[in-house]
């Protein structure tokens, strides 16, 4: 059994905030094994995509991070900002939510391209080029030869979240962080970049992050999914059964929230109240005011993520078979 | 492009031609070249003969004509006060005022633009708040407190340079400085603010998620985005060059273009004012134009903008 690609261990992440550090992720692990594709999702603020700017030191240098980094098993945390970046692009990429002002404006779609390309295999200029323009056709842009000059001003979003594709796929990574990719873009091409990812970690048998707050969007391309609430991961389990059987009530309102195309007709439910703030969590489970199953011991302690089955993982009094709690309450 | 610079050269022509006719009236307005040229204390057969000569007995708009006539002709007219070409009575002042502009744009440039992308680079520690200590001071002491200022310390205190004059390279060196610290201190708060509004742009963490060391991303990515609000700035200082110094040349009794227009202004001496006006307006305009034509260089957005037809994406 080899060690699995990437191991986040009880990350925390802590924000200055008018004097005082208030905590965006409290203890978040995380396994992600090669080639598998991961669904990361919550709503804003849950700190999905924070995990992955702390694991990739990409967060500003004033937040604290702690906690363990493990990537083919050995820790990175202790590199420094200029090692990281030997590890982000090559290793792991990354890929934003809003294509167009990720990209350069000042600098061509094939440069930026390029630019990664001989960072990490170290082409010269010409060879660089047509690796370029041999990665803007992987990534289905059409006359790839003639986008290659243009600014990211003059493609669509669309194109543009095509060329950050490209730009992450330049330094053949073992993992491609995607936070959000398709939230700024019109939904007839979301479906398109998420082909275009799925397709991309088949070819390349790179393991894939999805991070998005719309569960509907990681079921299709991924094979297991986390779902975070205020900071924490709340549950883990394979795509089909948090689907077929989710577990924890939270996504059981994210689940309930979403329309369903094939199905019968029915009420969409929505969870009500407002994600509570970063800097005065409730004391007990952070879902516990929003809980529809909510009983007296969740509001004075916090749940643990533990194991409800065979790679399965609830943070939730309730979930747990039915035994001590709920049937003391 | 050339028909985006005709447009240009065209407006600039019109601002030419608004300054120099506003400059003939407000002076002929204010002052009456005769008396002041030859004191009021002149026979009055001498002031007759000096308006006959000059021409001043003619109406004002009749006067305007004909400046704007031998305008057309490339006769910028001849000083009141020698009877010298004016042309040749400012164009012999240019190379000393550069003598002290040009040293103080590369203080300006070289010191502003390093103090602000430092400032910005570490923000919010003693570094930057040093350097915007030091910029907003240049930036609110007034040229001539601060050229007085350093004249007190350094030639009247010290000894070290002399006060005023043009005799030496020695002499140069306090304007220079004068001009060099207020333009430094204006091109550090622009630049700090655009490499900060910069460095926030979602573009410069994917060059960080790309690989790239930090001042990889500093240099290839930040620099090239800062430098576009920052050229405006420069340009300004660009076109200053030859007019820029009044108040430093009259502090230091330097004798450039600047304190030319100040006795000149004073003495009514219309047709030498003009050729400094005349001069002045068309370096603004062309380091304007100068600036618009290397914005569309560094910022590709703008060159379609202007260029026409963007391409289409997908």
């Amino acid at each position: 059994m080899t060690s699995p690609l990437v191991e986040l261990k009880d990350l925390t992440v802590d924000f200055p905030v008018g004097g005082n550090w208030v905590r965006a992720l409290h203890g978040v692990s995380l396994t992600i094994r090669r080639g598998e594709a991961l669904g990361l999702v919550g709503e804003s603020g849950s700190g999905k995509s924070v995990t992955w700017l702390a694991a990739t030191k990409l967060l500003p240098a004033k937040a604290r991070i702690a906690g363990e980094v493990l990537l083919d098993g050995r820790p990175i945390q202790g590199l420094t900002r200029d090692q990281m970046a030997g590890v982000r692009g090559k290793r792991v990429a990354l890929i934003f939510q809003d294509p167009t002002s990720s990209l350069n404006p000042v600098h061509r779609v094939g440069t930026q391209i390029a630019e990664a390309v001989r960072l990490h295999r170290g082409f010269d200029a010409a060879a660089a080029r047509a690796e370029a323009r041999r990665l803007l056709d992987r990534v289905h842009i059409p006359s790839a030869a003639r986008r290659i000059d243009d600014y990211p001003h003059e493609l669509s979003g669309g194109t543009n979240q095509r060329v950050m594709i490209a730009v992450a796929l330049a330094g053949e990574p073992d993992l491609l962080v995607a936070d959000e990719p398709t939230t700024a873009l019109d939904v007839t091409i979301q479906a398109q970049i998420l082909d275009l990812l799925a397709e991309m970690r088949r070819e390349t048998g790179m393991a894939l992050v999805l991070i998005s707050h719309d569960l509907g969007i990681v079921a299709d391309i991924t094979d297991r999914v986390a779902v975070m609430y205020a900071g924490r991961i709340v549950e883990e389990a394979p795509v089909d059964a948090l689907f077929d059987d989710p577990r924890h009530p939270y996504t059981q309102g994210l689940l309930a929230a979403l329309p369903d195309v094939g199905g019968p007709r029915r009420r969409l439910t929505a969870i009500h109240g407002q994600v509570p703030n970063p800097a005065a969590l409730p004391p007990g489970c952070s879902f516990a005011p929003r809980c529809p199953a909510a009983i007296a011991g969740c509001v004075t302690a916090i749940p643990s993520l533990d194991a409800v089955a065979a790679d399965r993982r609830t943070a939730c009094f309730r979930a747990r078979p039915a035994t001590s709690l709920e049937i003391a309450a | 492009m050339l028909g985006y610079i005709a447009s240009r050269a065209f407006r600039a022509l019109v601002t030419i031609l608004l300054v120099l006719t506003f400059a003939f009236f407000i002076l002929n307005a204010t002052g009456d070249p005769a008396i002041l040229i030859l004191s009021a204390d002149a026979p009055p057969e001498a002031i007759a003969a000096f308006r006959e000569e000059w021409g001043l007995n003619a109406p004002l708009w009749k006067q305007y004509l004909g400046y704007l006539w031998n305008l057309a002709h490339g006769e910028l007219g001849r000083s009141m006060r020698d009877g010298r070409d004016a042309w040749a009575v400012v164009s012999e002042r240019i190379p000393v005022t550069l003598a002290i502009t040009i040293p103080a744009l590369i203080i300006k440039l070289v010191i502003g633009i390093s103090a602000g992308i430092i400032a910005a680079l570490w923000r919010d520690t003693w570094i930057d708040r040093l350097v915007m200590a030091f910029s907003v001071t240049g930036y609110t002491v007034p040229s001539f407190v601060l050229g007085l200022g350093l004249m007190l310390v350094f030639a009247v205190q010290l000894g070290w340079l002399p006060a005023a004059g043009a005799d030496s390279w020695r002499h140069a060196i306090l304007p220079i400085v004068t001009l060099g610290v207020a333009g430094a201190a204006v091109l550090a708060r622009f630049t700090r603010s655009a490499m900060l509004e910069v460095l926030g742009q979602p573009f410069i963490r994917t060059g960080l998620a790309k690989g790239l060391v930090w001042r990889a991303v500093v240099i290839g990515h930040a620099f090239p985005n800062a430098a576009i609000p920052t050229l405006t700035i420069a340009g300004f200082m660009i076109g200053s060059l030859v007019a820029g110094a009044v108040v430093v040349e009259s502090v230091f009794a330097w004798p450039g273009v600047g304190r030319l227009l100040v006795s000149a202004v004073g003495n009514r001496d219309l047709m030498v004012v003009q050729a400094i006006l005349l001069l002045v307006t068309v370096t603004m305009v062309s380091a304007n134009l100068i600036v618009d034509i290397v914005y569309g260089f560094v910022d590709p957005r703008l060159r379609t903008a202007r260029g026409g037809l963007a391409r289409g994406g997908t």
